[in-house]
């Protein structure tokens, strides 16, 4: 089997499509390329290793959902769900991104050049070492992660295509309980879920910040001092398990 | 629920409805094969219990007449339907509308298409205006005459819908051979109500059609509301309540299609709250007269009349909808994947805002 391989999926039916990406990890290969992409869904699913899958166009809903390993890179916009459940590896999109991504995300990294929907990183989770990131270039909508339990998501809303909105939208964080936001430049407090608090960095949220702007900046060719210049401010919540009473007392 | 013994093998059915949309502002025709190529990459989020299109700018030789689609459960029922109209309109034209055989629809009724004038001496409802007329007649055979219905009744523009994929929907009514300044199609997922014929989308009234993703919660209070002002609810889809709280807080009560999306998708009471003291007044007077008419639960709708075409989510976006532009031309869409199969190269695409609508008006 060739190192490399090069997939027409145009007008190809997302079932064979996914059957062909898994024929060729089994085979050992290292990079598929997929060219006319247009709505396939569950590309990169549960696949598991260091193959590289780039994608020229718009792929479909759920795009690496449950992989481990992977690097996926997206030359185009993505739609809904994406890294749905991750659990490890990176993807890359290079253009904006749908609603309801990195939902429930367990590990790896999610880089978004542009704007992102809403429910982005909701129910994100972290344990020990495994500390899933999402960067997210532009703005986002309503409730970035809301029910966040570990994670990181860093929050920049310089590369968007809605200047006159906020950087993120309402509902901000609702219920979140672990877990950090960073947010370049100015949050409205109202956007705030409750029981949240905005805090300026300290230096090992700084040393974080940096690694992941870092990446960002890799991955799309910018400048990561220039992105740094600003301020940032973390979202997080006022108090160790808040809602650890909500249900049933356990103190 | 335990997991079904094969379930291996079970194949869950992964559907939600789809959404499409194209208007050219400058109406230059589109072929139907754009519609039906853009929903055939939305073919997964349907599963063929519901399909079809609505298509504005195709009846220009009978740009004045009243096109009625009517669906028959069989030449009696057509019949029935025929003589109570012919009683309040001049039939300037009836025929079947053309189809095509197609193996995979199944048991469809009789279509016919009628072109109407209101008589120049009414039988009744004299006092009427000529839309309230019409609505009415649309009301009347709906309700009321047995196995007929009226599934579409604007002027130059028409709709066509069934029990279906898509693309075998268009297909059957041949839509390829059809040429639309404005388009909107719908792929149809059933939740909680039965995939049949008159249940499928678009929903019409006049010159209205509705395209919608999603689920009306407040069904029960908008159809009661509707009835309190002669608008009832036959064909068992909650969308169909759009169509009619549209006409009548657009047609009727003068509202614009921006007022008609903040009765729809009204700002949250904190963000009314945080208003200057004029808008605030405003919107908690729009809240008192038009609480009824509030759409509870997600949606993603595609609104279209004669002026026009609107996009519009629910206020915390619980469903997806994607606008495009390129030259003169407007998508909107369920997936961006449906707009770029039938227009790869685009001058702007984004994700509006939950509960503000994208309005596109014609020119002249």
């Amino acid at each position: 089997m060739a190192d490399r391989i090069i997939i027409d999926a145009d007008g190809m039916p997302y079932r064979e499509l996914n059957v062909r990406i898994r024929e060729a990890v089994a085979a050992g290969t290292q990079v598929i390329d997929l060219h006319g992409v247009r709505g396939q869904r569950f590309i990169g699913n549960a696949v598991e290793g260091d193959v590289s899958i780039n994608i020229l166009g718009v792929p479909g809903q759920d795009l690496g959902a449950f992989m481990r390993g992977p690097h996926i890179r997206v030359q185009g916009n993505a739609q809904d769900g994406v890294g749905n459940t991750m659990d490890g590896g990176h993807i890359v999109i290079d253009g904006m991104a749908g609603d309801v991504l990195g939902y429930a995300m367990r590990d790896g990294s999610i880089l978004v050049r542009g704007d992102v929907g809403y429910r982005v990183g909701i129910h994100m989770k972290s344990y020990l070492d495994r500390v899933p990131v999402i960067v997210v270039g532009g703005k986002a909508g309503d409730f970035l992660g809301e029910y966040m339990a570990g994670g990181v998501i860093v929050l920049l809303g310089m590369d968007t295509g809605k200047p006159e909105a906020p950087v993120a939208g309402r509902s901000l964080g609702t219920g979140m309980h672990g877990g950090v936001i960073y947010i370049r430049g100015e949050v409205p407090e109202h956007l705030l879920g409750p029981g949240l608090a905005l805090s300026p960095l300290d230096e090992e949220d700084g040393a974080a910040l940096a690694r992941h702007v870092q990446a960002y900046a890799d991955a799309f060719g910018k400048d990561a001092a220039e992105i740094l210049g600003a301020s940032f401010v973390k979202v997080h919540p006022r108090s160790h398990r808040p809602y650890g009473n909500m249900y049933v007392g356990t103190n | 629920m335990k997991a079904p013994k094969d379930f291996w093998k079970f194949d869950k059915d992964i559907a939600g409805c789809g959404v499409f949309g194209v208007i050219d502002r400058k109406r230059n025709l589109i072929p139907g094969t754009m519609p039906i190529d853009a929903m055939c990459t939305m073919h997964d989020r349907g599963n063929g219990l519901g399909g079809g299109f609505a298509a504005y700018g195709i009846y220009p030789d009978r740009a004045d007449d009243y096109a009625f689609h009517i669906m028959g459960d069989d030449a009696a029922a057509l019949e029935r339907a025929e003589t109570y109209l012919a009683g309040l309109f001049d039939v300037h034209h009836a025929e079947p509308i053309p189809t095509r055989d197609v193996l995979t629809v199944k048991n469809p009724p009789l279509v016919r298409r009628y072109f109407l004038a209101p008589k120049a001496v009414r039988p009744q409802w004299q006092h009427m205006g000529e839309s309230d007329y019409v609505v009415g007649a649309v009301m009347h055979v709906n309700t009321r005459i047995p196995g007929a219905f009226v599934f579409s009744s604007g002027k130059n523009m028409g709709t066509f819908k069934g029990v279906g994929y898509p693309e075998d929907i268009a297909d059957f009514f041949r839509l390829d051979e059809y040429r639309a300044y404005m388009w909107t199609a719908h792929n149809r997922f059933p939740t909680n109500t039965p995939g049949w014929w008159g249940g499928a989308h678009p929903f019409t009234l006049l010159d209205w059609a509705i395209v919608h993703n999603g689920e009306i919660s407040s069904y029960g209070i908008n159809r009661r509301y509707l009835c309190e002002h002669d608008y009832e609810c036959t064909l068992m889809t909650d969308t169909e309540v759009v169509a009619y709280l549209l006409d009548l807080m657009v047609r009727k009560h003068g509202l614009s299609k921006r007022m008609a999306s903040w009765v729809f998708a009204p700002p949250f009471w904190d963000e009314v709250d945080r208003m200057p003291e004029e808008q605030r007044k405003a919107f908690t007077a729009l809240r008192a007269v038009y609480g009824a008419a509030l759409l509870n639960g997600p949606f993603a709708i595609l609104v279209t009349d004669s002026r026009g075409m609107m996009g519009l989510n629910d206020r915390v976006k619980l469903r997806p909808l994607v606008v495009a532009e390129k030259d003169t031309m407007t998508f909107m869409s369920s997936e961006e994947s449906s707009i770029r199969e039938v227009c790869r190269d685009l001058d702007r695409v984004w994700a509006p805002k939950a509960g503000e609508p994208v309005i596109v008006e014609l020119e002249a």
